[in-house]
């Protein structure tokens, strides 16, 4: 009969407190890989709100905060840039395409963003992927309206309703735009991005709302009629901010240093992916508190591994007696004890895996509609190896405790124990 | 070896449990394939006498020779080894795994010793006959130790004692649980087995009226002196 197969016997026998034992360690397992995906899914989700814009460009300010309202559409620009700038840095020969963006209006809570239907080509999120319209179409008309999925499900909007604009981006500024109103013309698929969460107008539009506002309110008894409106001059004074691709990458540090010290007006250019590397590590702190937590999850697993082992070694102390009194060396029983104990942790660990895949293929489609996060199903990887790797070693080292009280245990002290 | 060869002979040995209790043996003989009853009553000592026989406890000094071989000198796993090639050991609770069969229990002892397992040949046939000789049904071989009763647990626990041949038999009351006749009965079955073997048994016992199915008997008195008070030591 084999050492294993003695083992594995043995455990058969306390298979109750084995189950025991490998279900807490497999939970455990499968809570810090959650975690730890979460973790990453989590920072690949915002690091992949925005891809495929080489440059963010807007008025002098820190990278964070022009990061934060021209992708995030969190707070305000300081200040706007001028269309003679806007269209000077168009026109430079780097420049493959550039989209601008003004911010300043909302609907029901809802960031208003003016652009152009460049913004549905160009705009990419995850790698690489396109905007898709789930309905309608992109911008035609001066007062139509392209909806993030968001909105559409929140305020139950389809291709063809009516909605309001107002002045403002407070919940509570209702009052505004309502002689003026846009039609839905397209409602995008949603994107687990920022881009869900606004409503998209041109540019022009959002000249056109403001043709009879003055300094911040409506001019007192000026109401301009929309086909007056459409005959006007629409073009912008101004623009919050504009995405930049670049037809060669290699231009990418030269142009940020020409936006930089742009001579007109203070300019700045940031790379998006820098700037989302900043944030990130803004919010560092909590994704650190959270490792720390599943951390502790582990060693709280391994430590009643341990102590499951000493607990099952004083009833067992007869059994090793008995395995001496037959000729099993002292060490023969610490490897029986390390061996058995690197099986439970050997089983916990691939129990905990296939938990984790389990839980992942269930709840994947469900974190990415509901919130946004998107969590890759690959096979395991270095680090979950790893991670494995280190409970079954922990597992073992956690055997060596009985093992050695096993060890400088007599034979006789067991064999004095009366079954 | 002849049956005048001494298979165990202990001089001058003594051992002290950590309470005082122990035990001074002045000496002892065990010839091959003698059957030898060592009387004495409970807490006397008897137990102690086997651990030190077996290796089990190191005696502080002395002299035991088994099979030319100083046990007392011998540490470590070297003991160990010594032990399951040279003794069978029938403990008066059995000591069976509970959770392995019985031809299983029968088996544990060729794991660990090279000797037995090269004199054995097929193990299985061998355990299945040694049980089949002790009076255990063949249906119960693949039985739970845990679920026999106390009679056929003591048989298994014969039967891995005698399995591959070792020179000794050690018995530690191996009979307290049972009534007179079986206890008879028992001796019957294992004398038959000792003699095949040509093993020499040493069995200590409390019950003289088992006196009479031995070659010799001794009483503990007779060879030994306990010295402090058996109540207040780790084990007697």
């Amino acid at each position: 009969m084999s050492l294993m197969r003695l083992a594995l016997l043995s455990l058969w026998n306390r298979r109750l407190t084995a189950i025991l034992t490998i279900l807490g360690i497999a939970l455990s397992v499968t809570l810090f890989l959650s975690v730890e995906k979460l973790r990453t899914g989590a920072r690949e989700s915002f690091a992949n709100t925005i891809s495929g814009t080489d440059l963010i460009v807007g008025a002098r300010a820190g990278d964070v905060q022009l990061l934060l309202y021209s992708v995030f559409r969190i707070g305000n620009a300081t200040n706007n840039i001028t269309w003679e700038s806007y269209q000077d840095i168009a026109a430079r020969r780097e420049v493959d395409w550039i989209v601008p963006i003004s911010l300043g209006d909302s609907h029901r809570g809802y960031r208003v963003v003016g652009t152009t239907p460049g913004f549905f080509e160009h705009y990419r999120y995850r790698r690489d992927t396109e905007l898709r319209f789930a309905a309608g179409t992109t911008l035609d008309d001066l007062f139509d309206t392209v909806i993030g999925a968001d909105v559409a499900k929140a305020l139950g909007y389809a291709v063809g309703d009516r909605i309001v604009v107002s002045h403002g981006t407070g919940r509570g500024s209702e009052a505004g735009h309502d002689d003026k109103p846009f039609r839905v013309t397209g409602i995008l698929a949603r994107t687990g991005t920022p881009v869900d969460r606004a409503v998209y107008v041109g540019l022009e539009a959002i000249e056109a709302i403001h043709v009879d506002w003055q300094g911040g309110g409506r001019v007192e008894g000026l109401r301009i009629p929309v086909e007056r409106v459409r005959n006007m001059d629409l073009t912008p004074k101004t623009v919050t901010a504009a995405l930049v691709g670049l037809k060669s990458r290699i231009t990418t540090f030269r142009f940020q240093r020409f936006v930089n010290e742009y001579d007109a007006e203070p300019l700045t250019a940031i790379l998006p992916g820098v700037a989302l590397s900043n944030l990130w590590s803004l919010v560092g702190v909590a994704e650190r508190a959270l490792s720390a937590v599943s951390l502790m999850v582990i060693v709280t697993a391994l430590l009643g591994l341990v102590t499951t082992l000493l607990a099952s070694l004083e009833e067992r102390r007869r059994e090793m007696a008995i395995l001496r009194a037959n000729g099993a060396s002292p060490r023969t029983i610490s490897v029986l004890l390390t061996a058995e104990s690197g099986l439970i942790a050997l089983a916990g660990a691939l129990l905990g895996l296939a938990f984790l895949y389990g839980l992942l293929f269930t709840l994947q489609p469900l974190l990415d509609s509901r919130f946004g996060l998107y969590l890759k199903i690959d096979a395991p990887d270095l680090q979950d190896c790893t991670i494995l790797g280190i409970v079954v070693l922990a597992g073992i080292a956690a055997g060596f405790i009985p093992a050695w009280r096993a060890y400088r245990r007599s034979l006789a002290d067991g064999m004095s124990i009366r079954s | 070896m002849s049956n005048s060869e001494h298979a165990l002979s202990i001089r001058g040995t003594a051992f002290a449990w950590e309470g005082g209790f122990g035990l001074e043996i002045a000496a002892f003989d065990l010839h091959a394939r003698e059957r030898v009853l060592l009387l004495g009553p409970s807490g006397g000592g008897k137990s102690t006498f086997l651990n030190l026989v077996a290796g089990i406890t190191t005696p502080s000094r002395g002299q035991i020779d088994v099979l030319g071989t100083d046990i007392a000198q011998l540490r470590g796993s070297r003991v160990d080894r010594f032990r399951v090639d040279s003794f069978g050991i029938i403990f008066q609770m059995f000591n069976l795994m509970p959770w392995l069969s019985a031809i299983d229990n029968v088996l544990v002892p060729l794991r660990f010793s090279r000797l037995r397992r090269s004199r054995t040949g097929d193990a299985r046939a061998e355990a299945s006959r040694l049980l089949g000789a002790l009076g255990i049904e063949k249906t119960l071989f693949d039985q739970r130790a845990g679920t026999l009763s106390v009679g056929q647990q003591q048989r298994v626990a014969a039967a891995r004692a005698l399995i591959g041949g070792p020179g000794i038999i050690l018995a530690d009351e191996p009979t307290s649980a049972l009534d007179r006749a079986n206890a008879r009965a028992f001796l019957d079955l294992l004398f038959a087995e000792l003699e095949a073997a040509k093993a020499a048994l040493l069995m200590v016992s409390h019950d003289e009226t088992l006196a009479d199915a031995f070659d010799r008997v001794v009483r503990l008195d007779d060879i030994a002196r306990v010295t402090g008070n058996p109540e207040g030591s780790a084990a007697a």
